[in-house]
């Protein structure tokens, strides 16, 4: 792994390489600095409109860097409830500032059950390493 | 096995400034360092610093030097002078891109700088057409390349060097002393901008290096890698073997008629004759193209329900903010003006055939 990945201990993870922040019924979601660090200057994003209703392990949007395009597979199911606009004109911010700035959905889980399931710090390290 | 993998005389230093280091071409070569965007304008506004050392150089030397380069490249070696420099190609019998090459005219001998992912096969197609009175050797792992390029390169290299650059033209070379060892550098380059491409010996590189970022420092010389060389090229409608050009493209399709010169009698020159008159069926057209997609090697161009093409290079012009393409067409709808659509993860998105260059607010001189 290289050294320069910040994986924070008080979010959760996926094998996709996002970040969930569970705040009571609201999941936030986002690419990993590894993700992003893997896809290079991203370009564009395409996420989906609130009240859409998303399904886990679903593609749910794409996003674009000048490397590849890839989709962006949904952590848990639920309904958005925000979406980050902000990165239809500066979708850089993902590179800049992937657990911040970038996130990118908020969605009301509608499995709660699920989110023991995500991967925690630790268990996300692992992965990368491998 | 990443053991056949090579490293260049830069690799260490590219680590350390924290570039991300992939395979290409059987070299390790930095893609990116800060960022392919921030690097790309670092070049289009102010200067960047590229390791080139995968590159291939050939020396061809002996009295027939001129007729075997004759025989084997497109364009005219005749017109140069020592210190010259030609943008030239290889072609088969059959009019196909062996690879693209610029020819170095140095004193006693010319000097072939070849595409990295070629070197073998074009080794093995030069020596196979050698004849006497021609030596050719390939002194790629005894030189690393680097080029200093942007409106502010000259800048720099003033800092290195005494020799008068005012009065040097773009695409010749000459022999001087860059910070404390004498080298042999050109004002060439593959990004559209003013700039200077530095051979040096293996043993030489640290200390090249060295003097290089120093003179850098002052004018803010940023690192770049090899994913905005790919968007600064492809911005100017600067051809790259395996995407634009190979062997199933001649030179007139590519829109490299100028470097196909047809009073030498070259491999391919029949052809490429008939082609000429006749006018080729397809050309390499720049596409532009609205919003936020991102065109790919690869995706279908359309005219209409049918598929006429497709694109051999694509981008995000960093420059120009918009999506840009190059791909083949057939010669009715190679115009500029012309509309196609190309195929983006299952939609089309209308492409507007456009002149080149893409970006037009380029240094060089």
């Amino acid at each position: 792994m290289e050294a320069w990945v910040n994986i924070p201990v008080d979010l959760l993870y996926t094998r996709e390489h996002e970040w969930i922040r569970i705040e009571d019924k609201t999941a936030t979601i986002g690419i990993t600095d590894y993700a992003q660090g893997e896809l290079g200057d991203i370009v564009f994003v395409e996420l989906p409109s609130v009240d859409d209703t998303i399904e886990e392990a679903q593609a749910f949007g794409t996003i674009e860097a000048v490397k590849a395009v890839s989709e962006l597979f949904a952590p848990l199911s639920g309904k958005v409830i925000e979406v980050n606009n902000a990165l239809e004109d500066e979708p850089m911010v993902i590179n800049q500032d992937p657990y911040g700035e970038g996130w990118m959905i908020k969605l009301e889980i509608s499995q709660p059950d699920h989110v023991a399931e995500l991967l925690d710090a630790t268990a996300y390290k692992g992965l990368i390493a491998e | 096995m990443s053991d056949t993998v090579i490293k260049t005389s830069f690799h260490d230093f590219h680590v350390e400034a924290g570039a991300k280091m992939v395979d290409f071409a059987g070299y390790r070569m930095p893609i990116q360092y800060k960022g392919i965007t921030a690097e790309h304008l670092a070049v289009r506004e102010n200067v960047g610093l590229f390791d080139l050392s995968h590159m291939g150089e050939f020396k061809i030397a002996g009295n027939e030097s001129s007729a075997f380069l004759k025989k084997v490249t497109t364009n005219d070696v005749d017109a140069l002078k020592i210190g010259d420099i030609q943008y030239s190609c290889m072609t088969y019998p059959d009019g196909g891109i062996v690879d693209d090459l610029l020819i170095y005219r140095m004193e006693d001998h010319y000097l072939l700088i070849v595409n990295a992912a070629n070197i073998d096969k074009d080794f093995k197609w030069l020596e196979s057409h050698l004849f006497d009175g021609v030596s050719l050797t390939d002194l790629s792992p005894t030189l690393s390349l680097l080029a200093i390029q942007g409106p502010n390169a000259q800048k720099v290299m003033t800092k290195l060097t005494d020799y008068d650059l005012d009065s040097m033209a773009y695409y010749t070379s000459a022999k001087s002393k860059i910070g404390p060892v004498e080298i042999m550098f050109s004002r060439t380059g593959y990004t559209g901008e003013d700039g200077f491409e530095l051979y040096i010996p293996n043993e030489q590189a640290d200390i090249i290096w060295k003097a290089v970022t120093e003179a850098g420092q002052a004018f803010g010389m940023e690192l770049i890698g090899l994913a905005a060389r790919d968007s600064l090229r492809l911005e100017m409608k600067m051809a790259l073997y395996g995407n634009d050009i190979d062997e199933t493209t001649t030179p007139i399709e590519a829109g490299l008629s100028w470097i196909v010169k047809l009073k030498n009698n070259f491999i391919g020159r029949d052809v490429l004759r008939n082609q000429k008159e006749a006018k080729p069926k397809r050309r390499l057209v720049c596409l532009e193209l609205e919003g936020k997609v991102f065109p790919r090697k690869g995706y279908e161009i359309f005219d209409g329900d049918s598929q006429i093409g497709k694109v051999t290079s694509g981008t995000f012009s960093p420059s120009l903010q918009k999506p840009i393409a190059l791909g083949y067409v057939p010669r009715i709808k190679a115009k500029s003006g012309s509309t196609v659509e190309i195929e983006i993860r299952k939609k089309r998105f209308p492409a507007t055939v456009v002149k080149p260059p893409f970006y037009k607010g380029a240094s060089h001189k």
